[in-house]
């Protein structure tokens, strides 16, 4: 069976779709919640899911994350309860891509290989390690192309063009474009820089799928990544953001139904 | 050799560059700077200007005779690095840095601090050298420190309350490490220990190593060969790499870092990473760490804010396997009761985290020969730690009265 980014991506291209690609933290605000809120997302219309395995230092996350980690963690999320979160995402979406986003050291403490066979097990598709370079990952590449896994790696505005081809040979699934220079956290706009960097990613990339993603919000922000030749657009701080203001449960399904519902249509166009 | 150490950003298996890709070409272009600048004449010279008519260098290495007939063993000398302008050996580190931030056109300088040493030190050294400073600190430390937050903005800094997490020195790291990202093409990072990514503990190691240059220098003067063992306290470690590193292939001199054992190991409130941690990624580096089965960072305790961190050099976990250096903890008491004596017996009141390191080599010199020397690495003054001792002992006096009732 092929594996189910790379199969998405390319029905996806076939239609001139963006991919929409959400970000939830697993057990924020409970375990339940982050199932619920990923059916929503899923029914919404997005296309691949990103599970955010809560680390205690996120150096790459803005103040939304890391307040959604930290609750997670404390009550209790641990790496393997994120992990029963995508076996039970796996078996009521079979086809659904899933990736696991979290930082190096939850997987270097129980052993690279260890960690990412088990997370197959339970229907992770692929990794992203905003943490690890391409210069520390030979343990991680090899264990990943034993075991079929898309490894999205990150490049960000700044990268030099002999690195970004270093990245991309490394890369599988798709690029993780960094849109601005900073962490994550829903922003107001976005400058010249970032499409910049996209169409010179799009360049390089070759037949590796580019997503950009930090700051993305409003369907007005998809349509520009998307003008610039972005592939799919990645979305995390503003759907916590909708999760941390929701009064009710119903609410907050309702509400994250209509946003990916908006950001889809936006991917379309 | 070991001294050849680093050999491609590693210390055996530890240190690395684990960091975001935005931050990639900045430790790159850093990397490169400081190759260029390390063995060019002019940068060497500035810095030694600075360093002697600014910062007081040499240091004294002072033979503390009441402490060694009090204790009744080993000669004991104490490097006095809080004699060093700023009151800590920090200052060694950060005019290296802020020189060298200069020279590659950098002119906003962040950094973090634990005890506010650092700090201190990044602030005076960017007011001498025309740069400007902004420190991130624990909410937690800024409470227990707040002599040393008044000290950073009298020298002209910005200090950043760091409310995530523990609130402590780890968390301060990860805030400069965001800022760093969000401004990676104007901003220095002035990292104040031998963490981080590669070239970081390399490069502070080498600003740090003055000390124990003058070691070697003023033993070889003063008794007219090298000490039997060299003491110094570890948090991240950069005054136990800067006086161990010029000694790593004397093999007889025998290096002991000293950690922060706080309310003993077995406790859990500790932050003595070489003594309990487990491998690990954090901030940039593989190496040591205090951490839960699954890889959570766990919180550390110390009553040293100084020693509060629950990562460690990835030099120094090199050195702790193969056995070059050995590793030992002092707890909060022993900490304090060292911190008093020194105050008693040689007039210097010495900072929380060299208290340890005295404690320890208090004991070290019990099992040696009267003829044998050891030399501690006095690593700051102890102005900023008054009060929390003051409030130690109090506490301490009211339980023993409360328990004598």
């Amino acid at each position: 069976m092929p594996n189910r980014i790379a199969a998405r991506l390319d029905e996806l291209a076939s239609r001139s779709e963006c991919a929409l690609v959400c970000y939830v933290v697993a057990g924020y605000p409970d375990v339940k919640m982050s199932q619920d809120a990923i059916d929503s997302l899923v029914s919404g219309g997005a296309d691949i899911i990103e599970i955010g395995i809560p680390f205690s230092d996120p150096i790459a996350d803005g103040p939304t994350i890391q307040a959604a980690s930290h609750s997670a963690l404390e009550k209790g999320v641990t790496p393997e309860k994120a992990l029963q979160l995508a076996k039970s995402i796996r078996k009521r979406h079979p086809d659904l891509p899933l990736l696991a986003m979290t930082y190096c050291n939850i997987l270097v403490r129980v052993g690279v290989e260890k960690f990412m066979a088990h997370a197959k097990e339970c229907g992770i598709d692929g990794f992203i390690l905003p943490d690890m370079p391409i210069e520390e990952a030979g343990a991680y590449l090899q264990a990943a192309s034993k075991l079929d896994l898309s490894m999205v790696f990150l490049a960000s505005p700044n990268t030099s063009e002999a690195r970004l081809k270093n990245i991309v040979k490394s890369t599988s699934g798709f690029l993780y474009l960094v849109s601005v220079y900073g962490i994550t956290g829903a922003r107001k706009s976005f400058e010249d820089y970032t499409l910049n960097a996209i169409k010179n990613a799009k360049r390089l990339a070759g037949a590796i799928p580019v997503a950009v993603g930090f700051g993305i919000k409003t369907p007005a922000h998809v349509r520009l990544m998307k003008g610039a030749g972005a592939d799919g657009v990645i979305i995390g701080s503003a759907i916590v953001d909708i999760m941390s203001k929701s009064s009710s449960k119903a609410k907050m399904a309702k509400e994250l139904v209509n946003f990916a519902k908006s950001m889809k249509q936006a991917c379309k166009k | 050799m070991l001294g050849n150490h680093p050999v491609g950003g590693k210390f055996g298996k530890y240190g690395g560059k684990y960091i975001p890709e935005t931050l990639a070409p900045a430790v790159e272009e850093l990397e490169s700077a400081y190759e260029k600048y390390k063995n060019d004449p002019d940068f060497q010279k500035e810095l030694s200007y600075y360093l002697t008519e600014y910062a007081g260098r040499p240091t004294p290495l002072y033979f503390a005779k009441n402490l060694t007939e009090h204790v009744g063993g080993a000669k004991i000398y104490l490097k006095r690095e809080d004699l060093l302008h700023g009151g800590a050996h920090k200052t060694n580190n950060t005019l290296g840095q802020a020189l060298l931030a200069k020279k590659m056109g950098k002119k906003r300088i962040i950094a973090e601090t634990g005890a506010g040493q650092h700090g201190v030190g990044t602030a005076l050294a960017c007011s001498v050298l025309g740069l400007t400073a902004e420190v991130y600190m624990g909410a937690k430390d800024v409470e227990r420190q707040k002599l040393n937050v008044f000290r950073m903005e009298l020298l002209g800094a910005k200090v950043h309350s760091v409310q995530s997490g523990s609130k402590t020195l780890k968390d301060a790291i990860n805030e400069a490490i965001r800022d760093w990202i969000a401004n990676v093409n104007t901003t220095y990072y002035l990292i104040g220990s031998v963490v981080g990514p590669h070239p970081y503990p390399m490069m502070v190691r080498d600003f740090q190593s003055v000390i124990g240059h003058e070691v070697k220098q003023q033993m070889r003067e003063l008794q007219g060969r090298l000490p039997d063992a060299v003491v110094a306290c570890v948090g991240g470690g950069s005054n136990a790499m800067g006086s161990f590193y010029p000694f790593l292939d004397d093999q007889d001199v025998m290096l002991c870092g000293v950690e922060a054992g706080g309310e003993g190991i077995k406790s859990g409130k500790h932050s003595a990473t070489l003594a309990a941690g487990s491998e690990g990624v954090l901030h940039g580096m593989f190496t040591y760490l205090l951490q839960d089965e699954c890889g959570q960072v766990t919180e550390t305790h110390s009553i040293s804010a100084g020693l509060d961190y629950p990562g460690v050099g990835p030099e120094h976990a090199m050195l702790k396997d193969i056995k070059r250096a050995r590793y030992a903890a002092s707890t909060d008491d022993e900490a304090i009761e060292a911190f008093v004596t020194l105050s008693r017996l040689e007039g210097i009141i010495p900072a929380l985290e060299p208290s340890h390191a005295i404690s320890y080599a208090m004991k070290l010199a019990k099992e040696m020969s009267k003829d044998d020397i050891i030399v501690v690495t006095l690593s700051g003054r102890g102005d900023k730690d008054v009060q929390v001792v003051q409030d130690y002992l109090n506490n301490k006096n009211r339980r023993k009265k409360k328990h004598a009732k």
